[in-house]
């Protein structure tokens, strides 16, 4: 067994002429809370993709815990738990019902269902809405939700994509507080993506920078604000100097009009 | 054998859960029963009216009410092609391709579920053609015909309408070409008049049309009685929906991308 639960290998995916991903190689190790950055278009969210069996690469592979994405998609899909950054769950179910499915859909015994989906609630701070119907729930606690679904099944990594993205200070907080116990409880691997730079300083353990389709740096935080030679620089900076551009200046109108989309639903 | 089970459990679990949102909020099956009254109570009594088209030995509301209870099944089912490209949307279709579930089993699940919510329809229906009077036979081979018959027929036009949301892959796109596709399946059938009185090329298309046979087997089950060509009906409706099953596993995961 390596240290190593994700390793990604010469990885390549290209859509007719555009490359989206070219070659890129890079590692996470287990327990880790890994952020991956990039702009939009940068090749993030088809990497994410590929990790999680929804996409073929077009030469390459990954691994998850030793498990190739390629060859055994359905082994990756057991240990992994996956939290997209829109709202995925189910508005006209219950809570209980939400997780039951998901619970169900993980081959959970039926001995321990119940009990497994008390153990999240209760982690979350949502036992007293288990039976509400989700459309009346806030946007803290679909988040919340959202994330009792993917570790039900006590997955060996956990993919986020923008998890906080819409959320208030207060909610976001709540969420990484949540996060990081899972991490500590479970040893789960988490490996998300955000916009918000002080969030990823914050809160991992090692940040990947994307760009062009390329792994234009990865380290820690203060590795990366090191290499701007820059005095009291900041993620922020260090992902100015690694793209050329700050978060601010890139997206298309179909990225904003999502991300809009999901800050009206959640707000 | 693990895989046929897990095939069979997680359909199952995805039709339960549909259930379980119907029952929520069932006034949809209320709202969704209001096309099919206005077309037996109002086109139909119009129609039957008339006495322009022959229906045999049958009244003319009579013929028409498996052909009504077709369309309202086949409408809600292609409306599932709409309910994948909003689960993507959403991202709910993403994190459900992401568990260890079979993608046949998604399918299968969807296309039970559009099963049941057919089902709602011909009981709405039943009630209200006992209360215009029309004639219906009603016996336990029948309504077991006729269960059969609507989950085969909902199961069709829903791997139909996931195989378009794949192609498609946008609300607006999908309702544009779900129009385009349902309207002229129901014409170019027998639903409101019998094959033998359209033109030839009609009667092709007619003949190629899963629709008339689900028509075609329901106007046995439930007017006629006559059932020689019922599992000629019932075959042609498993082999087609098998086949589009197979097509639309392959072919809607790639609605995510």
């Amino acid at each position: 067994m390596s240290e190593d639960v994700i390793v990604v290998k010469n990885l390549l995916k290209k859509f007719s002429d555009i490359v989206a991903v070219q070659n890129i190689n890079f590692d996470v190790k287990k327990s880790e809370v890994f952020a991956f950055l990039g702009p939009n278009g940068a090749g993030k969210s088809t990497t994410i993709k590929i990790l999680i069996t929804l996409l073929q690469p077009t030469s390459g592979d990954g691994t998850i815990d030793n498990l190739s994405v390629i060859d055994n998609p359905s082994g990756v899909r057991k240990i992994i738990g996956y939290v997209p950054q829109m709202i995925s769950v189910d508005g006209t179910l219950t809570a209980y019902e939400n997780l039951m499915l998901m619970a169900k859909l993980y081959d959970i015994p039926g001995s321990d269902r119940e009990n497994r989906i008390d153990e999240v609630l209760s982690f979350i701070d949502l036992s007293k809405q288990k039976n509400l119907l989700v459309r009346t729930f806030s946007g803290g606690m679909i988040r919340k939700l959202e994330i009792a679904q993917a570790i039900l099944h006590r997955p060996a990594v956990l993919f986020l994509d923008e998890p906080t993205s819409g959320l208030d200070p207060i909610a976001r907080k709540n969420i990484w507080k949540h996060l990081l116990e899972i991490r500590k409880i479970y040893g789960t691997t988490i490996f998300f993506s955000t916009h918000y730079m002080d969030e990823a300083e914050e809160v991992s353990d090692r940040v990947a920078i994307m760009h062009l389709g390329k792994i234009s740096a990865i380290g820690t935080v203060e590795e990366l604000k090191a290499k701007t030679k820059k005095a009291k620089a900041t993620l922020e900076d260090a992902f100015i100097y690694f793209t050329g551009s700050s978060l601010q200046e890139t997206g298309n109108f179909r990225d904003i009009r999502r991300t809009r989309e999901v800050e009206r639903k959640l707000g | 054998m693990e895989y046929i089970r897990q095939i069979i459990y997680k359909s199952y679990v995805m039709a339960e859960m549909e259930v379980r949102k119907l029952l929520h909020d069932p006034t949809e099956l209320v709202t969704r029963a209001v096309q099919p009254i206005l077309w037996l109570g109002v086109f139909g009594e119009a129609l039957s009216k008339v006495r322009a088209i022959p229906t045999g030995n049958v009244s003319y509301l009579q013929f028409i009410t498996p052909g009504i209870l077709t369309q309202s099944v086949t409408f809600i089912a292609i409306f599932y092609g709409i309910a994948i490209i909003w689960e993507r949307d959403m991202g709910l279709l993403q994190k459900l391709l992401v568990t260890p579930t079979p993608r046949l089993a998604l399918v299968l699940g969807k296309m039970i579920s559009a099963g049941i919510r057919g089902l709602s329809q011909a009981v709405i229906i039943y009630i209200f053609a006992i209360i215009l009077q029309i004639k219906l036979n009603i016996s336990v081979v029948s309504v077991t015909g006729v269960f059969l018959i609507i989950m085969l027929g909902a199961g069709f036009f829903t791997g139909l309408s996931m195989i378009i949301a794949s192609l498609v892959k946008t609300r607006e796109r999908f309702m544009g070409i779900g129009q385009v596709i349902t309207l002229p399946l129901f014409f170019a059938s027998n639903a409101i008049y019998p094959i033998a009185i359209m033109p030839t090329w009609l009667q092709i298309v007619a003949k190629v049309n899963p629709l008339s046979y689900m028509v075609d087997g329901l106007r046995a089950l439930i007017v006629t009685g006559n059932y020689s060509m019922l599992p000629h009906d019932i075959v042609i409706l498993v082999i087609a929906t098998s086949l589009i099953a197979l097509v639309s596993t392959y072919m809607y995961p790639k609605v995510v991308i």
